[in-house]
């Protein structure tokens, strides 16, 4: 992270979703009192389970959904005070987003270069419509759709998956992002072909100096291309710091239990005794207390009466757990 | 009970306790699209033994999800086998009626789909759906009642949940109630597409665990089809790599993934980071799998792979015995490793 401010900060961020109507209504915490930061030429990864809130934050920050509390800060200026047209428009060509689905992304009926000239015309109106082409074709040779030129008059269905995904990316880097929200951008796409994409964004921060959130649940290749780590469960953040550092040392019992579970061919196989069958976590109407208490075995007293805040350790790094902040030896869930 | 399975069959499966279950010669299919002939698996053979853990890895297209239709006999149209058998306890199956493979699905192979959201109905109760499988074999309400409520303890679902639509489970409950709904009966093959894509790793060892402690208990030979090779490391007794819809490489996993032979077994292991040790730059495999509408002449992997020679291009591939495992490269086969 360098000095000053960083280049995104959330300060309890919070999403609750109304379901159920008239004596059924209920709150669904989907995203509660979250602060982060992101720093700048950083790839931050945002970890946690199906129904974590992971995506939710994502979509907060793209400007998706509106806060129900928190404010976001970009270079420092909160989100909320963006009242214009153009400040709006400046602010989605800053923090672009690349999607999870390479097929339902983009536009079927239309070459690849449709959407990508679009979006420079309308980002960037200065241009000539021969800047344009230029400009489109730079950045398709740098996420690798070489020759360029040739690629952006494919139509998507001439493209793999991997192809389409760096199409996203492309277009995202058109906009001269300063960080790009990544959703899950490698989870449908085939093994051999997943690692290309994240040394695309490991190449995209050390050339193009961007920042990226990566969203996602495969852990391992959050170590691979991420500086920090943040795991989210229920809707909170449980633990947060430098990847290696988390990673090394979990304190937080849901970072143990997902580091345990990443199916690994070298590891000794796990006791079946041993592992956790739990369910994931009810965040309709949830009651003070950790929401992982359920599943702890750690759970001491004050588990079940206060949620845990998120508070550095000695460590380096911070967690949001009572246990581990009472105790200086780090104490073993999983 | 309906018209029997034996006199269907001409004989009781369930009495057949030697040999292998399952025994796969040659399978080949084909889909019959406009734009011409794709041979989504070709010359695909295996044998599982009673009560064996077959893992079958492969990326999206390489025909491990249309093997396994194959060997179910659930293809349609465009899909045709045009070669080969599978011999489910002796009889083959791609010569039974529709009505005498129905004696034998649930009953004595079962199924579960990659999908659970898509694959159980979502407008009936898990209960309803439990019973009309057992109702098409002959059961008494009784023994149906009694049954379901045996397998949801089984699979760790309180039995309550048989009144519950499949929308009100987690993905991992449902995924667990179709596995349920696989043990209805006491099936020796349990067929398996990619049961636990769906969920997070948590969830998807506990589901593991899960099947290997209902396999050890009850004793079905399980085929296990994932694209995550690490997935099954623990679990599988043999591996069989595929890619192109051929076999690419097939043996006991420990030795597959201690001396994997195949370059694209070898580009696939290489391909997953590791959550420990040194973190080592990766470069997955390169490319993509070829056209099966117009395969290479040679090797299927030839185009992607980083050890191909001349003599690979020129013909097709067969697959070489060495020691216990079967491998379809030329400069493995002779028991070699690569000397560059």
């Amino acid at each position: 992270m360098t000095d000053g401010q960083p280049l995104l900060r959330t300060e309890g961020l919070t999403r609750h979703f109304k379901i159920g109507g008239g004596i059924n209504r209920k709150t669904l915490h989907a995203v509660d009192d979250v602060s982060l930061e992101i720093g700048e030429r950083e790839i931050v990864a945002l970890a946690g389970e199906s129904g974590s809130g992971k995506s939710t934050v994502a979509r907060l920050l793209a400007r998706v959904y509106k806060p129900t509390a928190g404010e976001i800060y970009f270079s420092g200026k909160p989100l909320s005070k963006l009242s214009s047209r153009r400040d709006e428009l400046a602010y989605r060509g800053d923090v672009p987003m690349v999607f999870q689905d390479p097929f339902g992304s983009i536009n079927p009926v239309f070459r690849v270069s449709h959407a990508m000239l679009r979006s420079l015309k309308l980002h960037r109106p200065d241009m000539s419509k021969e800047q344009r082409v230029e400009e489109a074709q730079r950045v398709f040779d740098i996420v690798g759709l070489t020759p360029g030129a040739e690629v952006l008059n494919r139509y998507p269905h001439e493209l793999s998956g991997g192809q389409r995904q760096r199409v996203g990316f492309a277009q995202a880097l058109a906009m001269r992002p300063r960080l790009i929200l990544a959703d899950e951008p490698v989870s449908m796409l085939d093994v051999s072909i997943r690692i290309g994409l994240l040394n695309l964004m490991t190449k995209l921060r050390d050339e193009q100096g961007v920042s990226i959130l990566y969203i996602t649940h495969d852990i391992a290749s959050a170590r691979y291309v991420a500086d920090r780590l943040i795991v989210m469960y229920a809707g909170q953040i449980a633990e947060s710091g430098p990847v290696e550092d988390v990673l090394a040392s979990p304190r937080h019992p849901y970072t143990q239990l997902l580091v345990s579970a990443v199916p690994d061919p070298k590891a000794e196989p796990v006791n079946p005794e041993s592992i956790d069958r739990g369910e994931p976590p009810k965040v309709i109407d949830p009651t003070p207390g950790c929401r992982f208490r359920w599943r702890c075995p750690l759970a001491i007293d004050i588990c079940h009466t206060q949620t845990p805040q998120l508070l550095p350790l000695a460590d380096s790094h911070d967690a949001a757990c009572h246990v581990a902040q009472s105790s200086s030896v780090p104490a073993k869930a999983f | 009970m309906r018209t029997g399975q034996a006199e269907l069959l001409g004989v009781d499966l369930a009495h057949i306790t030697t040999g292998p279950v399952l025994e796969v010669r040659d399978l080949s299919v084909i889909y019959r699209t406009k734009a011409g002939d794709v041979g989504a698996v070709k010359d695909v053979s295996f044998d599982l033994a009673k009560g064996e853990f077959l893992g079958i890895v492969g990326e999206s297209g390489c025909g491990k999800t249309t093997l396994l239709f194959a060997v179910a006999q659930l293809l349609s149209h465009p899909a045709e086998i045009t070669g080969g058998s599978v011999r489910y306890k002796g009889v083959d199956l791609t010569e039974l009626s529709e009505a005498q493979l129905a004696t034998i699905r649930w009953k004595n192979l079962s199924l579960v789909m990659q999908s659970a959201m898509n694959a159980l109905n979502p407008v009936k109760r898990i209960g309803a759906q439990f019973s009309d499988a057992m109702r098409a074999h002959g059961s008494t309400p009784n023994e149906i009642a009694e049954r379901s409520v045996e397998v949801m303890r089984m699979v760790g679902i309180d039995p309550i949940h048989l009144k519950s639509y499949p929308h009100q489970l987690s993905g991992g409950m449902r995924q667990r109630s179709m596995i349920a709904m696989a043990m209805l009966y006491t099936p020796d093959l349990v067929i398996m597409d990619e049961p636990t894509s769906a969920l997070d790793v948590v969830a998807q060892r506990s589901l593991m665990v899960q099947i290997k402690e209902l396999q050890e208990r009850l004793g079905f030979a399980i085929i296990f089809v994932t694209h995550d090779m690490s997935l099954v490391s623990h679990y599988s007794d043999r591996l069989m790599v595929m890619y192109a819809g051929e076999v690419a490489e097939l043996g006991t996993t420990r030795t597959v993934f201690d001396t994997p032979r195949h370059p694209y077994s070898i580009g696939l292991l290489d391909a997953f980071p590791s959550i420990h040790g040194d973190k080592v730059p990766l470069t997955g495999i390169p490319g993509s799998p070829p056209n099966l509408a117009s395969p290479p002449d040679g090797c299927r992997f030839a185009p992607r792979c980083p050890r191909v020679i001349e003599r690979c291009k020129a013909a097709p591939i067969d697959l070489f015995r060495v020691e216990d495992v079967l491998v379809r490269c030329i400069r493995t086969g002779n028991g070699d490793g690569f000397d560059d």
